[in-house]
């Protein structure tokens, strides 16, 4: 079990591909040879300009009036919905990196349909970074006889995105990993994930699916 | 002692962890660490005196994030005062003998600078400004930067520094597992930006243990002429039964930060994980170890926010194409603030294998501080090209060296007085390699020897402002042989004197030696060999002469020094194969019209910008520009927006579609030669202030331009005063407005309203993701659009209307 009270970082080096999900990001409801290519061609730009980050903390979940979260309070519902039978949580915040922005801006105004596949092509990547950590976490906490409940983020139903600020304080990502919040609460580079995973024991909670 | 005497011949020791022990004396998760110097005193004293104790001669203040975004001006006052006063009084306290040191420790910001961030280099400038100058009045003795992931909010910090004090200011950065910082700048590119800007000791902290960190250091030794530090972490966190624990033992740590300073590091200490125990078995592993001599690095360089060129081996290739003597197209794109065409210009001019770019966008007509400054900014965010800051006005040059991401080429300074009295501190301040042009109050010498003469002079006056013989670059002229048949013979004997004579690195603009004669590109070419040959370090070319790059990858391929011939046999892979002399154009003509014209629609309706392009150009050859248009290019562009209003096609295929029609398009505005093409109505659109999403914005002008209405781009983060201000100016009958956030729909709203006042004919179109028709009422707008097709639908029934009915 990871020690609570610290922020650890990971570094993801290779995250497997899939052109089927860019495609279904960039809301290409058919496939063209043409667009395969144009893909085929973005991909090349953009290899080598991801850096996988990761950096995470336990903190004890307290159901009360509010839902204490250990670094916050929050009265979202949905969130507590989605945390019961939990007794804590992990908090990660997660990037591709600032490469990607640089070929989407870069291409932004010379080519918007190269430009549409690179935003395609970062959401699929942050997914898949946020999916390999998920995944390797649940397996550590199966090993101990516990589960995971999936990923919640600032903005998922009612849970506001100003928790967002709260998060950064908790979680320092930008000297960790290199993601920063502005004043609108968005977050740079633009590729980037914070969420939370409520923890439980088995047969704790019963809903898990 | 002043620390930097004591430096030149002692080995020094800074401190330790400071966040680790404070979590163990009871800080909070998101409690302001700052806050403790005020609130516990004691604790942050006996701290600071552990690590004196332990043989650390700097300690920094406990203020890495104290700066006037987290703290109020009083606060972070008293703040940095007591923070001060702590490490002081630890320093009164400490036993050890020997000298001691107090530094203001200033760490990074915590928000990303713009354009990808929200936060403006000024402002950031501003920021780290508040924090230096308390720390100066409260007596540090030296200042402090450190854990810097983004060069250029380090070139902030270490400007702000520079600024605001005279005291000693150390730079220290810390990288990723890559060898990078987050924003991609590599360890060559980092010391070339900080050692021209004047830090007195560079170096590397926090993100590793000392053994990940190595190759980075060793890289700063290797290129870097004044002091480096290092304070990596005691390793990596990790988890024993519940507890966390750094990986690297104090003992290790102290071996392996010792085999370091063996090789030349000059001062040492840790960061996150390290303790006074990490310190103390520092102090003994290197009691007794004496670094190598600081030696100074002569190799000229210039760098980018990711990579340094150095001016050594090869001749360094300069893009001249981002210059408006001359070009028509470059011109009209300047007075109309058209970023993407000078954007092109340079990624084309990067694909075509150039080292650096030069800038000059120098106009009668337009203010070009704020234009020079906004190029740079803009090609910096998107290539990663050093640049060269071209111009002859010292306030534009100004306005660009400070925004500019790195350490900049600077064309140029030349042997007037008043030439040298402006540049020279300009360069001092923020870094750069000068060109400096062998002429001055009395013209340009007609001998060799009166070039060297001028380049002595410069530098010699250069040395008085503390630049050095690789702070420059000497360019002895290349004049038209046209003019003066010994010229070029002149010019090259001056590029061999000034590298014979002093020493120095030369760079010509080569093909002004051609000018008044016929096919220029093989006297330019041939001087451009004759040149290397004798030694030429920088040119400044077209990157699409095909003979001047024959002649440079040929020349080093004769030379020796290419390895395998790898950089020609690329290169001339890269040509285009021309056989039996058989030019695209007849072969083309062999097909008859009617296949040509199916071949463009096909082409624009399979999105193939290239096919595109060149089926378009061989049409013109004998179709008149307006019915390609006409019968061709809108057909095909209908076809393929019904598609995707049945919803047959999709954006991708619809973008892709509209970029091979812009194609067309290019070549149609071509052959009309100079714009008679009939525009459609006006159309101003923009993104609203404080939005910096473009891309939905980029994807409609896309289709508008398309569709043949002039459209007026003011970009993203548009003020309502501007918008309303074009839309006047153009009498425009329609804007249109993107947000994509909804804190920025309260701007669109106020955009509104200030044009429904001024402009009142116009109508109003918005769009953007958190954007629906109930919204778009509420806010008062007269459409809501929900993609780019509807706004080209709406577009063209406003104009319908106002053909009809044209009182409005």
């Amino acid at each position: 079990m990871i020690a609570e009270n610290t922020v650890f970082t990971r570094t993801f080096s290779e995250i497997p591909v899939s052109k089927k999900e860019i495609l279904r990001y960039a809301g290409a409801g058919s496939i063209t040879p043409e667009i395969t290519l144009l893909l085929d061609e973005c991909l090349k730009a953009s290899q080598g300009c991801f850096s996988y980050q990761v950096c995470y903390r336990l903190f004890p979940l307290t159901f009360g009036e509010t839902l204490d979260l250990g670094f916050a309070e929050t009265s979202s519902r949905s969130l507590r919905k989605n945390l019961q039978g939990c007794d804590k949580i992990l908090l990660f915040a997660a990037t591709v990196g600032l490469g990607i922005d640089r070929l989407i801006a870069r291409y932004s105004t010379l080519s918007p349909a190269k430009a549409l596949l690179f935003q395609a092509i970062g959401a699929e990547r942050i997914e898949s970074l946020c999916d390999i950590f998920c995944a390797d976490f649940e397996k550590e906490l199966a090993s101990e006889g516990r589960f995971a409940k999936p990923r919640f983020s600032p903005g998922y139903g009612d849970l506001p995105l100003s928790l967002q600020r709260n998060i950064f304080r908790a979680l320092e990502p930008p000297r960790r990993i290199g993601v920063s919040l502005n004043e609108s609460l968005l977050m740079t580079p633009s590729k980037s994930v914070t969420a939370i995973i409520g923890i439980a024991t088995k047969g704790a909670a019963h809903e898990h699916s | 002692m002043n620390i930097l005497e004591y430096l030149k011949d002692h080995l020094m020791l800074l401190d330790g962890g400071m966040g680790t022990l404070l979590q163990a004396r009871g800080l909070e998760a998101g409690e302001l660490p700052e806050r403790w110097n005020l609130s516990h005193p004691i604790d942050i004293c006996e701290i600071h005196r552990a690590y004196f104790d332990a043989g650390s001669q700097i300690v920094m203040t406990n203020t890495f994030g104290a700066n006037s975004l987290r703290f109020s001006a009083d606060e972070l006052e008293s703040i940095i005062a007591a923070a001060v006063q702590n490490a002081r009084k630890a320093q009164a306290e400490s036993t050890r003998p020997g000298e001691k040191w107090v530094a203001l420790d200033i760490g990074p910001t915590g928000k990303m600078l713009a354009p990808y961030g929200d936060f403006e280099f000024e402002e950031a400038v501003s920021t780290f400004a508040e924090t230096v100058r308390i720390g100066a009045r409260c007596g540090v003795d030296l200042i402090f930067i450190e854990t810097m992931n983004d060069s250029f909010e380090t070139k902030a910090a270490l400007l702000a520094a520079k600024e605001n004090s005279s005291l000693p200011v150390f730079v220290s950065n810390a990288y990723g597992e890559d060898g990078k910082l987050m924003t991609g700048a590599d360890p060559e590119a980092m010391v070339a930006l900080l050692e021209g800007m004047g830090a007195d000791a560079i170096g590397v902290n926090c993100s590793f243990g000392p053994k990940t960190l190595a190759p980075v250091v060793e890289k700063y030794l290797q290129t870097a002429s004044v002091p480096v530090f290092f304070k990596p972490n005691a390793g990596l966190p990790k988890a024993v039964n519940g507890k966390t624990v750094y990986d690297v033992s104090p003992e290790e740590f102290a071996e392996d930060v010792t085999a370091l300073i063996r090789k030349g590091v000059r001062l040492a200490g840790g960061c996150c994980g390290t303790t006074p125990a990490y310190l103390a078995a520092l102090a003994e592993k290197s009691a007794d170890v004496v670094p190598p001599v600081l030696e100074e690095k002569a190799f000229p360089c210039v760098s980018s926010y990711t990579h340094a060129v150095r001016f050594e081996k090869k001749a360094v290739l300069i893009g001249e194409r981002i210059n408006p003597t001359g070009k028509k197209r470059l011109k009209e794109a300047l007075r109309a603030g058209d970023m993407a065409y000078v954007l092109q210009e340079g990624l084309a001019q990067q694909e075509k294998g150039v080292d650096l770019l030069d800038v000059n966008v120098g106009l009668p007509e337009i203010c070009e501080p704020e234009m020079l400054r906004r190029a740079v900014f803009e090609l910096q965010a998107v290539i990663d090209l050093p640049l060269q800051i071209d111009t002859a006005d010292i306030d534009a040059m100004e306005a660009a060296l400070r925004i500019y991401n790195g350490k900049a080429m600077v064309n140029s300074v030349n042997g007037k007085k008043e030439s040298m009295d402006a540049v020279f501190p300009l360069v001092k301040k923020y870094g750069g390699l000068v060109v400096a042009l062998t002429l001055d109050e009395n013209g340009i010498p007609e001998t060799a020897e009166g070039r060297l003469a001028i380049a002595e002079k410069i530098l010699h006056e250069a040395s008085r402002y503390g630049l050095k013989a690789k702070d420059l670059i000497f360019d002895p002229l290349a004049m038209a042989i046209s003019a003066d048949p010994n010229a070029a013979g002149e010019t090259l004997r001056a590029v061999k004197l000034i590298r014979e004579q002093l020493g120095c690195k030369t760079s010509l603009g080569v093909s002004n030696v051609s000018f008044g004669l016929p096919q220029r590109d093989a006297i330019s070419s041939a001087f451009f060999t004759l040149a290397l040959e004798n030694g030429l370090d920088a040119a400044i070319i077209n990157p699409n002469s095909v003979e001047m790059n024959k002649a440079y990858r040929a020349f080093y391929a004769l030379r020796g020094q290419d390895e395998n011939f790898a950089d020609y046999i690329a290169f001339a892979e890269s040509m285009p194969t021309v056989n039996a002399g058989s030019a695209p154009a007849p072969a083309a003509a062999l097909k008859s019209d009617e296949e040509n014209r199916s071949a463009l629609q096909r082409a624009i309706m399979k999105g193939l910008k290239d096919l595109a392009s060149a089926t378009a150009e061989e049409l013109l050859l004998h179709t008149a520009p307006l019915t390609l248009v006409q019968e061709e290019i809108i057909p095909a562009l209908n076809t393929v927006g019904k598609g995707f209003e049945e919803k047959t096609i999709y954006l991708p295929q619809l973008l892709m579609s509209a970029e091979a029609a812009k194609a067309a398009f290019e070549a149609v505005k071509k052959a009309l030669s100079g714009g008679t093409s009939a525009s459609r109505c006006p159309f101003v659109l923009a993104t609203v202030k404080g939005d910096i999403h473009d891309i939905g914005k980029n994807i409609v002008k896309l289709l508008l331009e398309n569709y043949g209405f002039a459209v007026t781009d003011l970009g993203r983060d548009v003020a309502p005063e501007k918008i309303v201000e074009a839309t006047v100016a153009l009498h425009a009958p329609v804007v249109g407005l993107s947000a994509l956030m909804t804190t920025t729909v309260a701007a669109m709203e106020e955009t509104i309203v200030q044009l429904r006042k001024a402009a009142p004919w116009c109508k109003i179109v918005v769009g953007g993701a958190v954007l629906n028709r109930e919204y778009a009422d509420a806010i008062g707008a007269d459409f809501w659009s929900r993609d780019a097709m509807e706004t080209v639908r709406y577009a063209e029934m406003i104009e319908k209307n106002l053909s009809e009915n044209p009182t409005c």
